[in-house]
Formats: C-alpha cells, structure tokens, sequence
C-alpha cells in the first residue's frame, strides 16, 4: 500500500472556473448559493461551486432555445460544426495535464488513470462524433406509388444532459459530443460530487468558438436542478447516466411534463464467466480489472465472477494473491492503481454491503475493511463461496467488492447470469468459440466482452437490455438519441422507373 | 389532370386510380336509408380473448359490447380482458419468447410465415374490410381500397425485412474488434387506437413479429372485432401458440395493466397525447420499459399563393376529412396565403358539399359516422366553441340523421390561432381555414402548437417547399399531397406528438436491441 495522502509532495491544481456556464458566461447562480465539492482523499472542502436551481436551468434553457432557434449553431453545416468540435478537442489535449489532476482532485481516480484513459478516451470521442457532423444521412425512399419520400435527420433541439461522478469527463464528451455534432444546443448538470471539470471544460468550448448559449454547464444536485431539466417543457431531450432508481425518476418526469425522450445509462450486475478451458492467470487479470478498475466505480463492471468448479479453487486462491498487488494510494502518486471512493455515503455504503456478505454467509477472502483516518478508502474486497440470493449478488454496490460465484454447466451459467434485473455487460473467458457464441448470444446485456473486458473504442455503442437502460450511447448509434426523423414526400411525376 | 387523380377527392393513401362517383346531394345517401341501415355482409366469428394459440374466455367471463356507429346498436358482446388476463397472455408470451421457437427460426423462416400470414389477410379481404367498415363505421369503399391493401403491404414488407436485420463491424481503436448484434427486444406489448384497427394492428405486429418478438396486443374497446378475426388467421398460418396474443379490453385495466407490467420489455402505444402519458409513467414506474409513443397532432397545411387552387382544395379536403377527420396526421390548421384566401374558401365549401355522407356500406359513400357517441359529442362540442368564439361557419357543423353519430362535413373559416379548434385535436370532419400573409408567418404559425406529426405544403416553387420542409417542426410533410404513405415510410412525431418513428427501417429499430460483443484481436496485419 503507498501512503493514502501525500499532500506534502503534490502539486494540486488550481481551481480557476466555480460558477454556473450559461450563455457563454460564467455567472453565480440567481439565489447566490453555493455549495462545497470535497476531496475524496482528505473529506476537506476543495472549493465552493455556485449551486443551480429551477430559476437558473429557466435562465440555461432560455438561452439554449434562442441560440437553437435563431442562433449559428444548427444552421452552420455539419463540416464547420465538425471544424469546431475538432478545434474543441485539441484544447482538451492542450490542457489534459491540468484536466487530468482537476478530474483525480475531484474524484479520487488515479492521476495515472485519468492521464492515460479519461482525457485521450475524451478527446477520442469528441474527435469520433466532429467527423460525424458532416456524415448525418437520411434515406430515400421509392415507396409503393407515385410518389418519393426522403427523410431528414435534424437535430431534436435542446438536450437536457445529466451526468454522473465515476467519469466525469468521459461521461461530459460522451453526451455533449454527439448533440453538439447533431447541431443541438445543450443544458448539462454534472454530478454535485465532481463539478469541476465540466466547469473547465464549459469554458474550453468558449475558446473553441462554440457560440454562446449552445453549451450551457450547470452545477447543482438531482432533486433541484436534475428535476428542473427533467420536468422542463421547454426541453425536448433528456439523457441521463446515473443509477436505475434515480432514472426512474427521470422518465416519470419526462412523462408527466411534455413527453421528451429519454436516454438513461443506469445500473448493471454484470456477469463475467470464467469457463473451465480458460488460462486461469489470463481470466484472473481479466476478472480484476473488470471490477476493480475505478474503485470499482463503473456501471459495467464486473461484479459477479462465475467460475466454473473445475477452476475454482484456483481462482480464488490466485484472484487473491492478486489483488494483493493492488496498490491503494493518494491516487496522486505514480503507480497507485486504487484511490478512494467517491464520498462518504458511497464509502458507508460499501461498507454497509461488505457487512451484508459477511452476515449472509459468504466466505471473505480478502480485504473488507476501510483504510486510513480520513479519506474514503476502501480495500480491494473479495468474497466467495457467494450465492445467488444473497443481496451482493442481487444488488448494484459500486464498489470495489469481486463476488466469485461457483457454476456447473454452461446451461446453468446462461440461467444465473441472467437472473437479474439488469442487463448491461458480461464477460466471457473461454478459448472455445462455440462456447463464447452460445454464451454471447444467450446473455441478456447490451455489452459482452470476450476474453476482455472494459475494452472500449467511441465507435462502441454502450447502453442496456432490461433495467439498464434505454438506447445507445457512442458510435453512431449514439448520434440517433439527438436527431429527430423527418419524412418528407411529393408526388412523382412520370419517371421512367419506380 | 393526372396530379389530380393522385389527389382526388376520395383518394386515401395511394390506392385509388379512379374517383368514385360523386354525389352532389350531401345527405342523399343517409336520408335514402331511413327505413333501415344496410345488412353488413359480414358475420361476427371471433368474440373471445386470443391467448396461446387459442380463444378463450376472460378469467373474469365479463364481456362487453361493441357497437355499430351507424346506429348506435350492439353489434357482439367481446370477451372482457383485465390483468389476470393480461397475466396469463404475458405468460404465454414469455414461454414462447424464452424458450419457443419463433426467435430460435432464421428470420427467413419468419419472413415466409408473415408471406403466408399476408396471404390469408388478402384472401379474407372482403371478411376484413366488411368487418372494418361494421365495427368502425368507415366507408367500405375506403376499407376495401385503402385499409386492406395497406395491410397487406405492411405485412409483406417486414416479412421481407425479417432477414436483412443486420448490425455493424466495429474496428475500434486499438487491437480488439467488435460487431453489433440486433436481437429481438423480448415480450412487446401493443395498444391501439380505434381508427384504423386493422393498419395499427398490423404496423405494430409485423415489424415485433419480424425481429423474433412476441406479443400480446390491446385493440381498441371501440373496434375489437377485426383483430380477433386476424389471431384467427395467424393460427391458421401456423404462428406457434404464444408468440401473437390478442386482448379485447379497456385502456384503463387491460391497458394500464399492460403498461405497468414488469415482464413486458416494451411497450408501444398509438392514441392521444394524454393516455401516451399514463403510459410512459407507468412504463417509468414499473420496469423502465422503453416506449413508443404515436400521438396527437394539429398538423398545419400551408396553401401559398402561386398553388393552383383547385388541386390546392382537393388536397386540404383529402387532409382533413379522409376518415371522418378521425386521423393523428389530419390536415386540422389550413393555411391559405392572402391572396387566394378567398377563392380557396369558396371552392372548400363547394368541395366539402360534394362530400357523400351515408351509410358507409353504400357504394359511393365517402363519410360515415363518427366512431362513437363520445367523440360524436366531442366534435360536436368543438364546432359551438368555434361559433362562440367567432369562426365563420360556412358549410355542416350539425349532426346529420335520427340515429348513429353522423356528423356534417364542416369548415371554419376567419380562424384565428388562439380559437381551441386552431389548438386542440378534434379529430372530426372539421376544415379550420386561418389566412396568412408571409412565408415567415406560415412558419412561426405552423410550429406555434405542442404536436409536431405532419404537415402539408401546396406550391410550385422548389425553394418554398424546401425552405417550410425544413422549418416545420413536424415528422412528415407532404408537398402538394396528404396522407401518402407507404410501408417504407417513418412516421412519427416532433414535440409532444410522440416518440420514436413506426414503419421502413426505422420502424424495425422499435422492437430490437443492440448488442455489442468484443473480443481482443491477436496479429490481425490491419486495424
């Protein structure tokens, strides 16, 4: 373990942006208030960030709708918004040294992860959807008569976007990267945890040239802000990333106010399978990483590991001895692989499910304990011998707790991996690819890695089956939950062919 | 002329070549019919609940009655579905999705089956149209011409996309590859609305059928008859048991218990703006299905000044009175450039008089009875607000014979954009005529409304039908036409007049999932 806090040899970043983005300014809010963002490592306050409520997303959608109304923005062409966007990826990279320690001082993530997966993975996807811009293509339609049809796939106006902690900046460009590219103008509230480099990133998109009131960036919380863009009449789009309950509460909103779509990335209790043929050093690492990574802070991770019995013992005593190696640390410091969790409720939280695994009688084989005097730490967990009634197996804990779970045959691996509320990703590890055909077929989920896992691209669609969700993010799929489709017919007069 | 025919006034959709005879004494037909309405050549077969491949009571036994909107009387009492119904349909509906073989078939397999489904649709057509034109009170003509050859084609064209469901390659960046998987959704649950019972069957059932989904769907409580008659036919075409189950009921126990049900993996619905609510909430509150919405609208149909006015009249009359006005997509606002306003008026009103209102079973008949007492008294309702609020009534406006819900052909003119009949959807023969003087104006007062469905454009300049093309804010224009539609074609709407887009391609996305599956790759000498 390195030490948990080494303030004394870190340079922190500076905190230049702590007011609300609207209309191409930086303004405090109406009412005046603010509200503390902590660092995860210490429980100290970093800074005060001015807090929107409903009269400042009005002030936000008021300027989106002029500048999606009358404004540049949806009536340059696809290239120039793509010129921009591009422009507004370069000044991401330009910065990412700054971006990268912002992002670890606000959430805890390793400074050594946020430099070499968030920022570039950020400006991959901004990247991805500028050369989109000019790729949006509609269809033309014979149809069965004397007529022709094209569609039209225009922007669908301003996009309420709402983004959680775990990735902050990915989560930013993941949303605002294809709206922007469709030619929408956007509201976005990131998380009440992690406001900070959306705030940053709010005033890159004025130095890139995007015109004011295109990109609007909030701070604030759920119940106030969230609920005002939700609820909006004058938002024609929501997309929310964030838990299944909370985006329950969005689309109710969504509905009961004036029916906007909705996007919502939610929870997962994803599946990874471990069939007897695999290499048990290879499916260890793969395993670890898969729940893991971020603290174990991802939607997607791996969070229950079914071994099949002919391995099992070796795998559990290996996934062990490597997460023995897991080096916890003020994710500051070159090498450390694991910092704190987000907060202190998501710390208690954890905590709270180790204690349920412990009392429904799984085997705690390592870790289970926080770690240090002050800052949200927690030790890279294992349990096994789980089952699959028991609520670390059921429910989502975002935590860095592995849940290894032992399974017979194929069939019965399909049948419990699937028995969930949830359907966001899976694992498979085999070296047969029948085996990972029939399983990649058979799991209900919108993500199956083989042999792999977390590995991801911007031309990944990502989104769930079942309770995880609503719609794709990423890839061209992504670009669909910005566009609306226009058909538009005349009547065709003698041409030579149908 | 030969736009004219694609226009003319009885023309629906396509499907006419050649006008039906006019009748220029409005209530000719319906006073001819005083002594007693015509026996429609159609018998009731179908009356019970369609659950697992066979017809069944309700748990419940209740039943309710259908009535025939020519008069009023009950046609059948239909089987009555409620949850424990709905329970049992999704039962059936998970077995054959989880382990039946309709999502195991090739979509080839599937695709030929829907051919054959299509095949009996066309050799009942007569049944079907009959059956139609009984429960819903539309002409048998249109029945005949439109709705059942519009079916069929609907049903062809997915059993042709049942196996061209394709996903993408995925080359990444950096050493792994990937494909997308568009698998079928799951259990679908379907509600449909009254006014074309049988084309709102078919577009939600052939597309769910095609992607390897299974059903159970809700008719209308108005029009249950013609969806039975078709389970009928899928089990004669050998759907296996499970995979297409057909409630008769009512939106607010059969439909809320669809809606709200935790093992329907998705739910699309086709009605009014405020049931798309009730459902999208339930949906929200229950297991986050995802929804498709088909709604309201008050669709604008913008004349300007260089249209020819008579080709101009044809197609605001087709847009607004096809069906009774009883359409998602009529032509509600018109909108008629300064200078031609009053010559567009006039000759409205003597094209609406041509309207042969009677009893929809009579040859040559264009407009029947509304569909039910309620919207029969709604319409009604709407014409005293537009006289009260000072709309010019010029032709109709009252209801027409001693029985049944026949309603005048009616048109408002001097219309003004704050009038509830300007705002609300009334979905009756109602011609709202409002003048403009700008292009602008057409625009800001086209998209001045919460729907966004469609809207028509009449002129002969390329760059104004390109410029109000691109600025209505609507999910269908039709330029110098109405209510042309084809299987390959999106519908759906902008704003609060739904969500996501039925028919064509996009109409197949509705029922799929998209899985991405990735695997490392090893020494491939490409990326």
């Amino acid at each position: 373990m390195a030490p948990l806090s080494s303030e004394s040899s870190t340079v922190l970043p500076q905190v230049k942006y702590t007011k609300l983005f609207i209309n191409g300014e930086f303004v405090d809010s109406v009412s005046g208030k603010t509200f503390e963002t902590i660092d995860p490592r210490t429980e100290e306050a970093i800074t005060r960030v001015s807090e929107a409520q409903k009269e400042d997303v009005d002030l936000a959608v008021k300027a989106a709708r002029a500048a999606f109304d009358h404004g540049p923005w949806p009536r340059m062409s696809g290239y120039q918004r793509g010129c921009i966007m591009y422009k507004y990826a370069e000044l991401v990279l330009q910065h990412g040294e700054e971006l990268a320690a912002l992002e670890t001082l606000d959430n805890g993530k390793p400074l050594d992860m946020a430099q070499a997966l968030d920022i570039p993975y950020s400006a991959e996807v901004i990247r991805y959807y500028a050369g989109s811009a000019d790729k949006i293509h509609g269809q033309t339609l014979k149809m069965s008569g004397q007529y022709q049809g094209i569609t039209l796939h225009e922007p669908i106006g301003v996009v309420g976007l709402i983004i959680p902690w775990n990735y902050p900046m990915v989560m930013f460009f993941s949303k605002v990267g294809p709206a922007l590219a469709a030619g929408c103008t956007i509201v976005i509230k990131p998380a009440e945890q992690t406001p900070l480099t959306a705030l940053y990133c709010a005033q890159l998109a004025k130095e890139a040239g995007i015109p004011p009131g295109v990109l609007n960036a909030l701070s604030g919380f759920g119940e106030t802000a969230g609920a005002a863009i939700s609820s909006h009449m004058d938002i024609d789009k929501v997309s929310f990333t964030g838990s299944t309950q909370v985006g329950r509460l969005i689309m109710e909103a969504a509905a009961k106010s004036n029916l906007k779509p909705v996007t919502l990335e939610l929870g997962g209790k994803s599946p990874v399978i471990v069939m007897d043929d695999a290499d048990v050093d290879k499916a260890v690492n793969i395993a670890h990483l898969a729940i893991f990574n971020n603290m174990g802070q991802v939607c997607l991770a791996g969070s229950r590991v079914f071994v099949q019995e002919g391995i099992y013992d070796e795998f559990v005593k290996k996934a062990v001895a490597t997460a023995k190696q897991q080096v916890v640390g003020d994710p500051f410091q070159p090498g450390v692989q694991h910092g704190p969790q987000i907060d202190k409720m998501q710390y208690e939280k954890v905590l709270e499910y180790i204690q349920y695994g412990k009392r429904d009688g799984a085997n705690l084989v390592f870790g289970g304990n926080s770690l240090g005097d002050k800052g949200f730490y927690i030790e890279p967990t294992i349990f096994s011998d789980v089952e699959d009634d028991m609520q670390i197996a059921k429910e989502e804990i975002f935590g860095p707790v592995m849940s290894i779970l032992k399974f017979k045959t194929i069939e019965e691996a399909i049948e419990r991996g699937n028995k969930t509320i949830y359907g966001l990703g899976a694992g498979i590890i085999t070296n047969d690819i029948n085996i990972a055909n029939r399983l990649s077929r058979s799991l209900r989920v919108g993500t199956v890695w083989i042999n792999s896992y977390l590995a991801v691209s911007a031309d990944i669609p990502l989104g769930g089956y079942k309770m995880s969700g609503i719609g794709r993010e990423y890839g061209s799929y992504g670009l669909d939950n910005y566009l609306q489709v226009k058909c538009v017919i005349t009547p065709l007069q003698d041409s030579p062919w149908l | 002329m030969v736009r004219r025919a694609t226009v003319s006034p009885t023309a629906t959709f396509h499907y006419h070549s050649e006008p039906l005879p006019q009748n220029n004494s409005e209530m000719a037909s319906l006073s001819s019919q005083s002594n007693g309405t015509v026996r429609p050549p159609v018998t009731v077969k179908y009356t019970k609940l369609f659950i697992n491949g066979e017809f069944v009571d309700s748990v419940s036994g209740k039943k309710f009655e259908t009535l025939d909107p020519r008069t009023g009387e009950v046609i059948a009492s239909v089987s009555e579905a409620r949850q424990e119904d709905v329970d049992l349909a999704v039962k059936a509906a998970r077995a054959a999705f989880d382990h039946g073989p309709w999502p195991r078939m090739s979509g080839y397999e599937r695709g030929r089956i829907l051919h054959k489904f299509a095949d009996l649709v066309l050799q009942h057509s007569e049944e079907l149209a009959a059956l139609e034109t009984f429960d819903n009170g539309k002409p048998l003509d249109m029945s005949r011409m439109m709705d059942l050859p519009y079916c069929i084609e609907v049903l062809r064209y997915y059993a042709g996309s049942a196996d061209k469901i394709h996903g993408l390659t995925l080359k990444m960046n950096g050493p792994y590859q990937a494909h997308t998987l568009h698998e079928p959704i799951g259990v679908v649950g379907q509600i449909i609305p009254w006014n074309f019972p049988l084309l709102m069957f078919f577009a939600k059932v052939a597309p769910a059928l095609a992607c390897g989904c299974t059903v159970i769907i809700k008719s209308a409580e108005q029009t249950p008859l013609t969806a039975l008659y078709c389970a009928q036919l899928a089990r004669e075409t050998g759907i296996p048991p499970g995979v297409l189950n057909v409630l008769s009921g009512f939106g607010e126990t059969a439909g809320a218990a669809m809606s709200s049900h935790m093992d329907i993996d998705k739910i699309s619905f086709t009605g009014s703006t405020q049931v798309g609510r009730l459902i999208m909430e339930a949906a929200a509150k229950s297991n986050l299905k995802p929804v498709t919405l088909e709604l309201g609208g008050k669709s604008p149909l913008i004349v300007m000044e260089d249209a020819d006015i008579d080709e101009a009249v044809d197609i605001a009359h087709l847009a607004v009175f096809t069906n009774m006005g009883q359409v998602c997509l009529a032509g509600s606002r018109v909108f008629v450039q300064e200078n031609i306003y009053d010559e567009f008026v006039k000759k409205a009103v003597e094209r609406a008089k041509k309207q042969v209102v009677g009893d929809p079973f009579k040859a040559g008949v264009h407009q029947g009875p509304q569909i039910d007492k309620m919207q029969f008294e709604k319409v009604l309702k709407y014409i005293q607000y537009g006289k009260e609020e000072g709309a010019k009534l010029l032709t109709g406006g009252s209801c027409l014979g001693g029985q049944g819900f026949y309603i005048g052909t009616t048109i408002f003119s001097d219309v003004q954009d704050d009038m509830k009949i300007a705002q609300d959807e009334i979905f009756g023969p109602v011609m709202s005529i409002l003048k403009f003087k700008t292009i602008d104006e057409a625009i800001e007062r086209g998209n001045k409304t919460i729907y966004g469905l469609g809207a028509g454009i009449v002129t002969k300049n390329v760059d104004v039908a390109n410029r109000l093309a691109r600025s209505l804010r609507v999910g269908m224009v039709w330029i110098n036409c109405y209510l042309a539609g084809s299987a390959d074609c999106p519908l759906g709407g902008y704003k609060m007049s739904g969500i996501g887009r039925e028919y064509g391609s996009n109409g197949l996305e509705n029922y799929l999932q998209v899985k991405c599956v990735i695997t490392p790759l090893q020494e491939s000498p490409w990326l």
